[in-house]
C-alpha cells in the first residue's frame, strides 16, 4: 500500500481532471440537451482555448486577461459554426451535426499545426499560482487548487443561470419540449446559438485552464472528447447532475489506477462505461428514452 | 451527366458482375498499383461500415477496431503463432473480428441512436489502448513486424503474393468473394430487415421482427468485412502499425463511405478511390493536406450528402439503393 499523503495527492490530481472532464461534459451536454447535437469539434475547441491562451499570454503578458478572453474567442468561434454551418443541419438526421463537426476538428487539428507548429507548446501559470501550497496534511501545486476553484465557480454560476434566469428556464424547457416552446412565441433559433457559444467557450475554459498542467499541444482535444463522450454515458445524457459525479467519479478511476496500476489508468475509463452500460443502461442519472 | 447516371444505373442493377469486370482491370487505370490494391482494401472496409450505417441505419465512428482486430489477428497468428498459412492467418483475422464486433456490438447496442456512434468510438479507443499496452503480443507504438509473405496453396496450385499486380489479384479474388456475399445478404429476407430498420425501426417491431438481434447480427457481419480488409492489408504490408486501431482510421473510413454515398453498394469503392486519389495527389502539394480532406468532407456533409455516386443513383435512403 502507498503511503496515505501519496495516495491524497493522486486524490487531488484524480480532482483537477475530474474536474476538467466535468467542464467538458456539461458544455457537450448543454449543446446536446437543447439541440440534439453532438459536437465532436468539442475537444478541438477545447485545444484551441490552450492555443489561444498561449498566444494571449505572449501578446499581453498577462494570464488572467489571458483566461478571461481564450474561452471568449472560442465562443465566439462556436457561434459563427453553429449560425453558418450547424443551422444549416437541423432537421436532418442526428448523425449529420456529428460528421460536420469531426470534419471540422480535422480542419481545426492540422490549421493549427500551420499556426504554431507541430511541436507542442508550454503554457506558464502565473506567478502568484506558480509554487505549492502547504495543506496541512501534504503541498499541492497552486495552480491546481485555483483551477478547482475556478471550475466550481463556474459550475455554481451555471447552475444559478439554468436555475433562476429567465434565458436558463427557456433553455431547460428548449430540452424538454422545443415544440411547445416555440408555440409559445420564443425563437429557439437565438437561444440554440447562445447555448451553442456557451458550451464552447466552456471547452475554451477547459482547454486554457489545462493548459499550464498539460501543455498545448494538436492532439490534446481528441482523447479528451472521447474520455467526455464516456463521462456523459456515464452520467446520463443531458443531465448536467450527472455530467458533474460522473466526470469526477471518472476522474478518480483515473487518478487511483494510474497510481496503482499505471498502464490500466486509460482502460479503466472505458471499463467503468462498460459496466455502467451493463447494469444501468441509461447512465447513472439518465431517464430511460430520454433523448433517443 | 445523363449518360453518367445511365452508366452507374447499369452498374447498379448487376454490382457483382460489374465489380469482377471493372477491378479487373483496374489497376492498369490508376496511377499507380500499389493504390490499386488499397482502394480493393480500404473499399472492402468501407463496404462493411456502410451495412451498417448505409443500410442499418447505425453510425459507426469506431470501425478501426475491427479492421485493426483483423489485422491484428492475423498478424499475431503469422509473426508469433507461425501457424504457416494464409489461409489460417485471414480466417484468425476474421475471427477475431467477428468476436470483437460480437462483443462490442453487444455493449453499444444497449444505447441507441446518438449515443451509439459515441459508444463505438469510445470501444475502439479501448481497443486502441490495449493493443498499446499488450506490446508483447502487438508490438506496442512500434507495431507488429515480422509478418511473413508465404505463398498461397490452392490445393496442387502455388500462387505468389510477393508481387504487387499477384497481391492485387489475390485481394480482387477475395473482395470480390466479400463483394457477392454482401450483394447475398441485402438482396435475402435479412436485408430488407435491415433496411426497415433503418426507414421505420417502430415499424418493423411492430411487425413482429427482434430488432435488436438483427442489428446486432449486422454490427457482427460488418465486423466481419472490416476485419478481412484488416487481415489482407496486414499481408500487404506485412506489418500492423499502433494506428490501424487509431481514431484516424475510424474517420476515414466514415469519409470514404459518405463522399462516395452512404447507402449505395459501390459508393464505399468510388469513395476509397476518391480519398486515396486526393491524399496523394494533396500530400505532394502540401503537408497540411488533411484541412483541404476536412473541408470537402465537410463541404458533402452539407451540400452533398448522398455522396458521389448515391447523387448519380439517386441515392442515400433512395429507392435505387445500387
Amino acid at each position: 500500500m502507498p503511503e496515505l499523503s501519496t495516495l491524497l495527492a493522486q486524490v487531488f490530481t484524480g480532482l483537477v481532471l475530474g474536474m476538467i472532464y466535468v467542464l467538458l461534459a456539461i458544455g457537450l451536454s448543454l449543446i446536446f440537451g437543447l439541440m440534439t447535437v453532438v459536437n465532436f469539434a468539442h475537444g478541438a475547441l477545447y485545444m484551441l482555448g490552450a492555443y489561444f491562451g498561449v498566444f494571449l499570454l505572449g501578446y499581453t503578458r498577462n494570464f488572467w486577461v489571458a483566461l478571461i478572453v481564450a474561452p471568449l474567442m472560442v465562443g465566439a468561434l462556436g457561434l459563427l459554426i453553429e449560425r453558418f454551418l450547424i443551422r444549416r443541419l437541423y432537421g436532418r438526421s442526428p448523425d449529420d451535426p456529428l460528421l460536420l463537426t469531426f470534419g471540422l476538428s480535422l480542419i481545426l487539428i492540422e490549421g493549427v499545426k500551420v499556426f504554431w507548429g507541430k511541436i507542442g507548446l508550454t503554457l506558464d501559470p502565473p506567478r502568484a499560482l506558480a509554487g505549492a501550497v502547504d495543506l496541512g496534511f501534504m503541498t499541492f501545486p497552486a495552480y491546481r487548487l485555483f483551477l478547482v476553484a475556478v471550475i466550481v465557480a463556474v459550475l455554481i454560476a451555471l447552475y444559478f443561470f439554468l436555475g433562476r434566469t429567465n434565458i436558463g428556464l427557456i433553455i431547460r424547457a428548449g430540452s424538454r419540449d422545443p415544440l411547445m416552446v416555440r408555440a409559445l412565441g420564443i425563437d429557439l433559433g437565438r437561444v440554440w446559438l447562445v447555448v451553442f457559444g456557451l458550451g464552447t467557450a466552456l471547452a475554451g475554459l477547459a482547454g486554457i485552464l489545462a493548459g499550464p498542467m498539460r501543455g498545448a499541444y494538436a492532439e490534446m482535444g481528441v482523447t479528451m472528447v472521447i474520455e467526455s463522450f464516456v463521462v456523459i454515458v456515464v452520467g446520463g445524457m443531458g443531465s448536467l447532475l450527472g455530467a458533474v459525479v460522473a466526470g469526477l467519479l471518472i476522474g478518480q478511476v483515473v487518478g487511483l489506477t494510474t497510481l496503482f496500476v499505471p498502464k490500466l489508468a486509460e482502460i479503466m475509463v472505458f471499463m467503468v462505461m462498460a459496466v455502467v452500460l451493463l447494469v444501468r443502461p441509461s447512465g447513472l442519472f439518465g431517464e430511460a428514452g430520454l433523448l433517443e | 451527366m445523363s449518360a453518367l447516371r445511365a452508366f452507374a444505373a447499369r452498374v447498379g442493377a448487376r454490382p457483382v458482375l460489374a465489380f469482377w469486370v471493372f477491378f479487373v482491370v483496374f489497376p492498369f487505370i490508376v496511377p499507380n498499383r500499389t493504390m490499386a490494391t488499397q482502394v480493393l482494401i480500404f473499399g472492402l472496409l468501407a463496404m462493411g461500415f456502410n451495412l451498417l450505417y448505409g443500410y442499418t441505419g447505425l453510425l459507426s465512428f469506431g470501425h478501426a477496431a475491427y479492421y485493426g482486430l483483423g489485422a491484428y489477428g492475423a498478424g499475431i497468428a503469422l509473426a508469433k503463432l507461425h501457424v504457416g498459412s494464409l489461409w489460417v492467418g485471414l480466417a484468425s483475422g476474421l475471427l477475431l473480428a467477428g468476436l470483437g464486433g460480437a462483443v462490442i456490438g453487444f455493449f453499444c447496442l444497449r444505447r441507441r441512436g446518438i449515443y451509439f456512434a459515441m459508444l463505438t468510438l469510445a470501444f475502439a479507443q479501448l481497443l486502441y489502448f490495449v493493443g498499446f499496452h499488450l506490446a508483447d503480443w502487438t508490438g506496442g507504438d512500434d507495431g507488429l513486424r515480422g509478418i511473413p509473405q508465404l505463398t498461397l496453396g490452392l490445393g496442387p496450385w502455388q500462387y505468389s503474393i510477393e508481387t504487387t499486380l499477384g497481391f492485387y489479384y489475390f485481394a480482387y479474388v477475395l473482395v470480390g468473394l466479400a463483394v457477392a456475399a454482401l450483394k447475398r445478404i441485402l438482396d435475402s429476407p435479412f436485408g430488407a430487415v435491415l433496411q426497415a430498420i433503418r426507414e421505420n425501426s417502430s415499424r418493423a417491431v411492430a411487425c413482429g421482427y427482434n430488432i435488436d438481434r438483427v442489428k446486432h447480427l449486422s454490427f457482427v457481419f460488418s465486423a466481419c468485412f472490416a476485419g478481412l480488409a484488416g487481415s489482407l492489408d496486414a499481408l500487404r504490408l506485412t506489418v500492423v502499425p499502433i494506428e490501424s486501431l487509431y481514431w484516424t482510421t475510424s474517420g476515414q473510413v466514415v469519409m470514404m463511405t459518405l463522399l462516395g454515398g452512404a447507402g449505395t453498394f459501390f459508393g464505399p469503392f468510388v469513395g476509397a478511390t476518391t480519398f486515396l486519389v486526393l491524399e496523394e495527389r494533396l500530400s505532394l502539394i502540401t503537408e497540411s493536406w488533411p484541412i483541404v480532406i476536412g473541408a470537402i468532407f465537410s463541404a458533402f456533409v452539407l451540400f452533398l450528402p448522398k455522396g458521389i455516386w448515391g447523387t448519380l443513383t439517386g441515392g442515400i435512403y433512395g429507392r435505387q439503393s445500387a
